[in-house]
């Protein structure tokens, strides 16, 4: 009798453990949005000739944009193959935050979705002796407008329709101006919930960029990391809202394109003026960043990017991010590091394998000039 | 050995007691002074957490350009930086209140059924299930609320806005998925279900078997014994059951933070997706915060720390004038 009991117990606690081990399984099976998984398991993609280890050693810390994360974790894991007893530590948090650290001097470089303030460059010539934080531009990336319509397979958008279903004009996936961009589509009646993040974020304000450079007119508000539109739904994080789109019928939301890849989120073709409206995807990414002029002075190369752009097979709502170092100034330590590790994110086997994971690399032209950066940082 | 025991308890008594005498006064100045120590040490960390905070608080304070009190908007890394805690305050006490009036019912009833009416095996299964609920980490009960609940209240929400729509609280206004202080107050219903249940199991359980026999002689039913000797006798232990879930309600962070779709808006209706609170506020503006929007969070964090004081010292006012039935002077 006793007995029993004591082995009751044990069978639910197993079964407890059994449910809230799948419960923790599920969670992270949620946050993983690359095809890293059966990366992981290949050989390092990089020939290790590619990767100059010349000087680096010891442990470089770095942190910040989420966006970048898993094409930085490409990096660190190829480079860490190629050059023994080296580490590279990427602590992937906010674009914020990483810039917070790099000026505070706990980190050898910053990932960012967005170049440096002024306030922010003059505040890390404190941490740059004789110098100063600069970005260069090292992933870009489409960010997809995913929906959730059944029945509709294939649905195109312009700027103005997409600023009024997030500025909550229009309310209903039938509405005129959707039916006249998808000749032939049967649009249902059903109300469309628009999904945005809930915290602040990168991703938002490249949007925001975005709808305001293409439909000046719909969309009146500034870009800023906080959502600026009322209504819609919020949700954190990239994977918060793909989940949600994917989730609720008659959703649409943002999100960086690997989120969708990985849930099988259909993704809205743009019409940008262009002959034909552009899928998101890589490749259409990088002839849109093609079109970006550098606006940073002196070895700062911030991009302006081009979101009007019209060109065929260019998709315009891209993200570009960036690693922020001090052009001069760099801590001895780690700046051998910092050199070898630019290096190869910047040469081409490092961009090369970017675009097999959804982001998107950086024109050659840009690219070029990074490389010359990184050689002259001191 | 009855031979011996004599011998040994005549003899070494003396000795031992008089050691022992001495040893116990030593020991009384030593366990005074550390238990002394500790008590002063408590405070000097509180003193010195609270001068942190206030400190931190007060630069943020200095330069909003809002209404720290009735400002609808979170802008503190901006320049000029403006944020008020409004709707953070309005979103925190509705979201617990919700919660509070549907868990606090359940677990009495949980308690109760544990305590007095089912058979002992299912009671310790039971107990055992419901504390388990309290090991659950809160991003678990996140994510299950985002990915399971959320869908499945949208029948619920539909049918209280049809047949309870009139209330002004349970008209759903906009179309869309139940994100709302509605669901949030579930969830956390059922996050503090647990230590409610359990600490009220306690108290039952410490009514005087004495008291529950007095009424069963008087030919009480069982229902009156629970209403007049238990329910009365376990009064003041669920209320501060109850405070110790809603000091979880009110403080949870990443489970809100996942499920509420968050908007710097007050609304009545409970059920539209809005509103905050303040532990999910500064879970999710922290990342991106600067030093100054980190100052101001923290002034956030002040206002939920002297809020979680007043509910914890109005408990302990109720608890008090109630303290004829309290355990601890039984």
């Amino acid at each position: 009798m006793k007995l029993q009991r004591k082995n009751m117990l044990r069978a639910s606690a197993l079964g407890a453990l059994v449910v809230s081990g799948a419960l923790v399984l599920t969670a992270c099976g949620s946050d993983d949005n690359t095809g890293a998984g059966t990366n992981a398991s290949g050989k390092p993609s990089a020939a290790a000739g590619d990767i100059k280890c010349d000087g680096a050693s010891g442990k470089l810390l770095a942190s910040g944009s989420s966006a970048q994360k898993n094409a930085v974790d490409l990096w660190v894991k190829n480079y860490m193959a190629a050059c023994s007893g080296v580490e590279v530590n990427y602590k992937s948090s906010s674009s914020g935050e990483g810039i917070v650290a790099f000026n505070q001097g706990t980190v050898g470089f910053a990932g960012s979705d967005s170049a440096l303030k002024p306030e922010q460059v003059e505040e890390s010539k404190k941490i740059c002796t004789g110098g100063q934080g600069i970005n260069l531009p090292m992933v870009g990336g489409p960010v997809a407008i995913g929906y959730n319509l059944s029945g509709v397979d294939k649905l195109v958008l312009d700027a103005p329709t997409i600023a009024n279903i997030f500025n909550d004009k229009i309310k209903k996936w039938d509405d005129e101006a959707i039916k006249k961009l998808n000749p032939g589509v049967a649009l249902p009646s059903t109300a469309i919930q628009h999904f945005h993040r809930s915290e602040d974020s990168g991703t938002t304000e490249n949007l925001g960029k975005y709808l305001k450079a293409a439909a000046p007119d719909a969309w009146t508000y500034d870009a800023a990391k906080k959502w600026p539109a009322p209504g819609g739904l919020g949700a954190s994080g990239s994977s918060g809202v793909a989940t949600q789109v994917k989730q609720v019928d008659g959703a649409i939301g943002y999100f960086e394109l690997s989120y969708a890849t990985s849930q099988n989120i259909k993704t809205v073709d743009l019409n940008t003026g262009a002959a034909a409206p552009v899928k998101a995807s890589a490749d259409s990414a990088s002839k849109a960043i093609a079109a970006a002029k550098v606006v940073g002075t002196g070895s700062d190369l911030a991009l302006k990017l081009d979101y009007t752009t019209k060109a065929e097979g260019a998709y315009p709502i891209v993200l570009v991010t960036y690693e922020v170092v001090c052009d001069k100034g760099n801590k001895a330590e780690t700046l051998p590091t910092v050199k070898s590790f630019l290096g190869y994110a910047a040469s081409d086997a490092g961009q090369k394998i970017l675009s097999d994971h959804g982001y998107a690399p950086i024109p050659a032209e840009i690219n070029s000039k990074v490389r010359e950066i990184v050689n002259s940082l001191s | 050995m009855a031979t011996t025991t004599p011998t040994q308890t005549d003899s070494p008594p003396p000795p031992v007691s008089a050691s022992v005498k001495t040893a116990g006064r030593a020991g009384d100045a030593v366990f005074s002074g550390l238990s002394k120590g500790s008590g002063i040490l408590l405070l000097v960390i509180m003193a010195s957490i609270a001068v942190f905070l206030t400190y931190r608080a007060a630069i943020a304070l200095s330069q909003n350009e809002g209404n720290f009190l009735t400002t609808f908007d979170w802008d503190a890394s901006a320049n000029p930086p403006v944020f008020g805690i409004a709707v953070l305050l309005f979103g925190t006490v509705v979201s617990s209140i919700i919660a509070m009036a549907i868990a606090v019912p359940i677990a009495v009833g949980i308690a109760l059924f544990i305590s007095h009416y089912a058979p002992r095996k299912l009671a310790a299964t039971l107990g055992y299930v419901v504390d388990l609920l309290a090991a659950v980490p809160s991003i678990i009960y996140g994510i299950w609320g985002a990915l399971f609940l959320v869908p499945q209240l949208a029948g619920l929400n539909l049918w209280l806005d049809e047949y309870l729509g009139w209330t002004y609280v349970f008209d759903k206004s906009q179309p869309g998925v139940a994100r709302s202080l509605f669901t949030v107050g579930i969830l956390l219903a059922i996050m503090i279900l647990p230590i409610v249940t359990s600490v009220s199991r306690e108290v039952f359980l410490q009514v005087p078997r004495m008291n529950e026999e007095a009424a069963l002689a008087l030919g009480a039913t069982r229902w009156e014994v629970i209403r007049m000797a238990v329910l009365p006798f376990g009064r003041s232990g669920v209320i501060s059951a109850s405070m110790l879930g809603l000091g979880r309600a009110l403080g949870e962070t990443m489970a809100v933070a996942t499920v509420l779709s968050p908007s710097f808006l007050i609304s009545g209706h409970l059920l539209d997706p809005g509103g905050g609170t303040f532990a999910q506020n500064i879970a999710a503006k922290f990342d991106e915060a600067n030093e100054f929007g980190r100052d101001a969070l923290i002034a956030s964090g002040l206002v939920l720390f002297l809020l979680t004081l007043l509910v914890n010292g109005a408990a302990r006012m109720i608890i008090a004038r109630r303290k004829e039935y309290s355990g601890a002077n039984a």
